[in-house]
């Protein structure tokens, strides 16, 4: 089974080799869906066989030599409960992404897929990888072919967008590299035997802690480059942009699986080393998240565009997904992993549907369309499905991630505030506003263009394509549990072995030797007299 | 005294001097610079399998204390004489394009190589001055073999003033170094060094020299000007093999001359050299239209990457230094390679960004491999200029210089976006004219295939192949 991962996190890279040596433009495209389909094949029995009962425990583990002498650093790849269900939507999307831009891509077409397989093979390297260095390399060289597919394929206004996408990620993830750098010496420190060490399941491990002062900086380090990429009000101001300059299936693949990185980044990474700054920090990390919500929410009311629209919505779904991460217990943690699936199904069916109408009509302006669902009936359920998913319709998937994520930041105890929750929960009603108040100016009314009067139906492949997402909205929507069982053993443990080490380290604390702003952020002197429990614990 | 024992330890070096006086000789009696070149060629070959074979063999000193071998002198070598090797074959056709070839070319790019290779084996500071000069002055005739135009002349005369200039520094600073410890050898000056002004200022002038030599800010005004006017194959010589030969120097100097704790204090000094060195060589990058002033500034600002791991001070920061000389070497040397091929024709002036509109198509691998080398050059994983990087700035972090760092990866952030630009012009926008490129010779497209492909490898398996060589480098002893 190990060689199984390996084999399907590099199989599109192989398939880049093969590619490149055809000739044939129908060829590279059915080569690239062949290779893309059987990376989803043989990731099923990765999903079937997983030991759901010791999900915090990493499965199919890799662990090659050490790659830099003296330091351990290593290929590390394995999937636990939190990475396989990205995983698999990665995979999953694979074979969509391809299939949707069958027709919409003629420029350079060997490129094109070139690219978007190379954007495969990091993406699942990133949720895969388990040393901390070879995350880092999977995470920037996802940047490479994002740049391109913007650059070369993108719209008008594409040299901008891809620029300003790609310096501003790479702002973020850079100073995370020197916090790697330190958090590594560290952890080699504290592991013995080493210099350096990037091993997550020793840094994430009960053993292994931080002390505060390092806690602080690290933390903001890591988080900064997580929340460019998720991202997080106010750092988001790259993601409009890019979505609507990108072609279609960069678009999808930047909604439903590049945004993830940021929010696994900091489920994966801070959460485990840095508890205590994240429990300190959750608060304000809730504003921002909060104002994310309603400020996307309220900036998508007012979008002409509808690719720009869902873009905003984007922002206003992912704050939920961190709101859920910083309220720091089951229930929420849950839904902000579940949240995470959702947001990529529903937001990259969406940018799907939004790909298919433009390659139709070449417009995206809203006051283009109107009364087409008359036209195009398979399309307006199909934008009907995604659209009622986005917005959280009880018995779609949205709604059990963002009632599991309101529920949760509702009684959270380091929220210790209601408002959080109740505030978030207005992002589902403008949600809804903006939403079907744009469904209905596309589909409904009478028909006011007359353009629109020749408009197409979907064809099989386009129906096809969005078939599984469809599938997979209505399963979790009916029975999350299939789904969020693979993370449920690995959210309790977590977030148990945090609080642990959280305490662990206040307990040690040297109120002495600290500074002043450190004792006061962390509350060292109130825990060490016992007066005040932080953290209460969840069951 | 054992001669024997002295010229097997420098042998690479008086190889490469004898084919460089084969070579002028050749030169002055025949007018085939075919012949030149391949015995040049040969030459070299000989030297580069020398060279690595004196990776495996022992360290110590020869020449009574005037020059070390084994160790860093060792990787030096390897880096020197490939880079000059990989240079010379790519100079080849780019040269004979631009109707620049003669015997006297590859005579002078020998010599400097000889110059290179003495200079990163010093041990004491008379052979640092003479193989500083033999390279300097070597290097200056070739910034000015396009004296008709192209800034050439320019070029040469700037390199010459200012080069001699910061020579006076050196001198001045050897002659106080000599005043306040009656030495020139570095093992015994260390031995004998105080903290009295006089050896405190003979170090900074000397330092001021190898500063100069590196286009550290602020002694880097020569770069850009050379850069330029030079033909592009030599200008990716000097910035790889030139720029390895002094920093191996500047390690030597640091970790065999101020190795003492008093007198050891240099790397506040290195620290704030490096900080406005990173910075200024990127931000005056980002304004640069013309490709070749854009590496010049690209390239100032690899040195103060690279002396990050010189004020890191360790054997981690001086591994990381030699490992980014390697690094550096292969895509630069990859980066000056496809511009030279894009420059052999004559359609458009391929030295100025504006003629890389839509370039990227035109001929698809060298416009995918010039990508590689400037992603690699920005620092991007998984290319061995991320893993250089990632070397010199660990090594920092470790000596908590965790600020340095910082500004390190800041001020590559920022070199992102010039690099990037290059690839914007050749993907993003559309070609100005129809015209097609020339198809290069077999060997030149081979190199830069080479080069790209272990561009990549080395990002993905960063440790050498070659057992034992990693030990080296980050094991070497000082004595």
């Amino acid at each position: 089974m190990e060689i199984l991962l390996n084999i399907t996190i590099y199989l599109p890279l192989l398939g880049i080799a093969a590619i490149l040596l055809m000739k044939n433009e129908s060829a590279v495209k059915w080569s690239s869906l062949v290779v893309t389909t059987a990376t989803f094949l043989l990731s099923l029995p990765l999903f079937f066989n997983f030991d759901i009962a010791s999900s915090s425990v990493p499965q199919y583990v890799t662990e090659g030599g050490a790659i830099f002498a003296g330091m351990d650093v290593k290929y590390l790849v394995g999937l636990d409960g939190l990475s396989m269900l990205l995983f698999m939507l990665t995979t999953l999307m694979g074979p969509i992404v391809i299939l949707s831009s069958w027709n919409s891509v003629t420029k350079s077409l060997k490129g094109y897929y070139a690219m978007l397989l190379l954007l495969q093979t990091a993406s699942l390297g990133v949720f895969a990888a388990l040393d901390l260095v070879v995350f880092y390399v999977f995470f920037e060289l996802s940047l490479i072919p994002m740049y391109f597919l913007i650059g070369i394929w993108g719209g008008s206004d594409k040299i901008r967008a891809t620029i300003k996408f790609f310096i501003y990620t790479l702002v973020g993830s850079l100073i995370m590299l020197v916090a790697l750098l330190y958090l590594g010496f560290h952890a080699g420190a504290a592991m013995g035997g080493v210099d350096f060490t990037a091993d997550w399941r020793f840094i994430s491990s009960p053993e292994y802690t931080i002390g505060l002062v390092e806690q602080t900086w690290l933390f903001l380090a890591f988080s900064l480059a997580f929340c460019i990429k998720v991202p997080l009000f106010p750092f988001h101001t790259w993601l409009p942009y890019a979505h609507t300059e990108a072609p279609t299936a960069g678009s999808v693949v930047l909604a439903a699986i590049m945004l993830k990185m940021g929010t696994y980044g900091l489920i994966r990474v801070v959460l485990p080393a840095f508890p205590n700054a994240f429990m300190e920090f959750a608060p304000y990390m809730a504003v921002l998240a909060v104002i994310g919500i309603i400020y996307g929410a309220l900036v998508a009311m007012v979008q002409k565009d509808v690719k720009k629209l869902v873009a905003y919505s984007s922002v206003s779904h992912m704050g939920f997904v961190v709101l859920g991460i910083f309220a720091l217990n089951d229930i929420a943690m849950q839904g902000a992993i579940i949240q995470m699936i959702n947001h990529g199904l529903a937001t990259g069916a969406l940018f799907l549907i939004v790909g298919m109408i433009y390659d139709r009509r070449h417009t995206r302006m809203i006051s283009d369309y109107g009364g087409i669902a008359k036209q195009v009936p398979v399309f307006a359920v199909m934008f009907m499905i995604a659209t009622l998913a986005s917005i959280g319709l009880p018995g779609l998937n949205g709604f059990i991630g963002e009632f599991l994520i309101l529920n949760g930041s509702f009684s959270s105890a380091l929220y210790a505030n209601k408002v959080y929750a109740i505030l978030a929960a207005t992002g589902v009603i403008l949600a809804a506003v903006y939403m079907l108040w744009m469904f209905q100016r596309v589909l409904f009314g009478p028909i006011t263009n007359e353009e629109n009067k020749k408009l197409t139906d979907l064809n099989m492949r386009e129906i096809g394509l969005l078939i599984p997402l469809v599938l997979f909205m209505v399963w979790i929507g009916i029975r999350p549990v299939d789904f969020t069982q693979y993370s449920e053993e690995w959210v309790e443990t977590f977030i148990t072995t945090s609080e642990e080490k959280s305490m662990a380290v206040l307990d040690q604390a040297d109120m002495n030797e600290l500074p002043n702003w450190t004792t006061k952020i962390y509350n060292v002197e109130e825990h060490q007299s016992g007066s005040q429990f932080l953290v209460n614990k969840t069951d | 005294m054992n001669y024997l024992h002295d010229i097997q330890s420098f042998l690479p070096g008086i190889v490469v001097a004898i084919t460089g006086l084969t070579a002028i000789l050749i030169t002055a009696f025949k007018k085939s610079t075919g012949l030149v070149y391949n015995v040049s060629l040969a030459g070299l070959v000989v030297a580069t399998i020398l060279a690595i074979q004196s990776l495996f063999g022992e360290a110590g000193t020869s020449f009574s204390g005037m020059i070390v071998y084994g160790g860093p002198a060792a990787f030096g070598g390897v880096i020197i004489t490939l880079g000059t090797l990989l240079s010379l074959i790519l100079s080849r056709e780019y040269l004979q394009s631009k109707g620049l070839e003669s015997g006297e070319v590859y005579g002078m790019m020998l010599f400097a190589t000889t110059g290179m290779l003495g200079l990163a084996a010093s041990n004491d500071l008379i052979s640092l001055f003479v193989s500083l000069e033999t390279m300097s002055i070597s290097l200056y005739v070739l910034a000015g073999l396009w004296y008709s135009k192209n800034y050439g002349a320019e070029s040469a005369l700037k390199y010459f003033l200012l080069g001699a200039f910061s020579t006076g520094f050196l001198l001045y600073g050897i002659a106080l170094i000599y005043g306040a410890t009656g030495h020139t050898n570095f093992m015994e000056i260390a031995a004998a060094a105080d903290t009295s002004l006089l050896f405190l200022g003979g170090v900074g002038m000397l330092l001021v020299g190898l500063f100069f030599k590196i286009s550290a800010v602020p002694f880097h005004m020569w770069t850009p000007d050379v850069y330029q006017g030079t033909p592009t194959t030599l200008t990716g010589y000097m910035a790889t093999a030139g720029k390895a030969a002094a920093f191996v120097a500047f390690i030597l100097v640091l970790s065999r001359m101020l190795s003492g704790s008093e007198t050891g204090e240099w790397s506040h000094v290195i620290s704030v050299v490096a900080i406005l060195t990173m910075i200024v060589g990127n931000l005056i990058a980002l304004a640069q239209d013309n490709v070749k002033r854009m590496l010049a500034y690209s390239s100032i600002a690899h040195a103060g990457y690279l002396m990050v791991g010189l004020a890191a001070g360790t054997a981690a920061g001086y591994s990381g230094v030699l490992y980014y000389l390697f690094a550096y070497t292969l895509m630069n040397i990859g980066a000056f390679g496809v511009i030279a091929f894009y420059e052999r024709n004559k359609e458009l002036d391929f030295t100025e960004i504006d003629s890389y509109a839509g370039l990227g198509y035109k001929v698809p691998a060298m416009g995918v491999m010039l990508s590689i080398f400037l992603f690699s050059l920005a620092g991007i994983p998984p290319f061995v200029g991320f893993v250089g990087k990632y070397y010199v700035f660990a090594a920092a972090v470790q000596a908590d210089m965790v600020m340095l760092a910082i500004v390190g990866v800041l001020a590559s952030a920022a070199s992102v976006y010039y690099y990037l630009r290059v690839m914007v012009y050749m993907y993003f926008k559309e070609a100005h004219k129809e015209y097609s490129l020339k198809s290069p010779g077999m060997l030149f497209k081979l190199l830069l295939i080479l080069l790209a492909v272990l561009t990549v490898y080395y990002g993905v398996e960063p440790v050498l192949p070659t057992t034992g060589l990693f030990e080296l480098l980050t094991s070497f002893s000082y004595v």
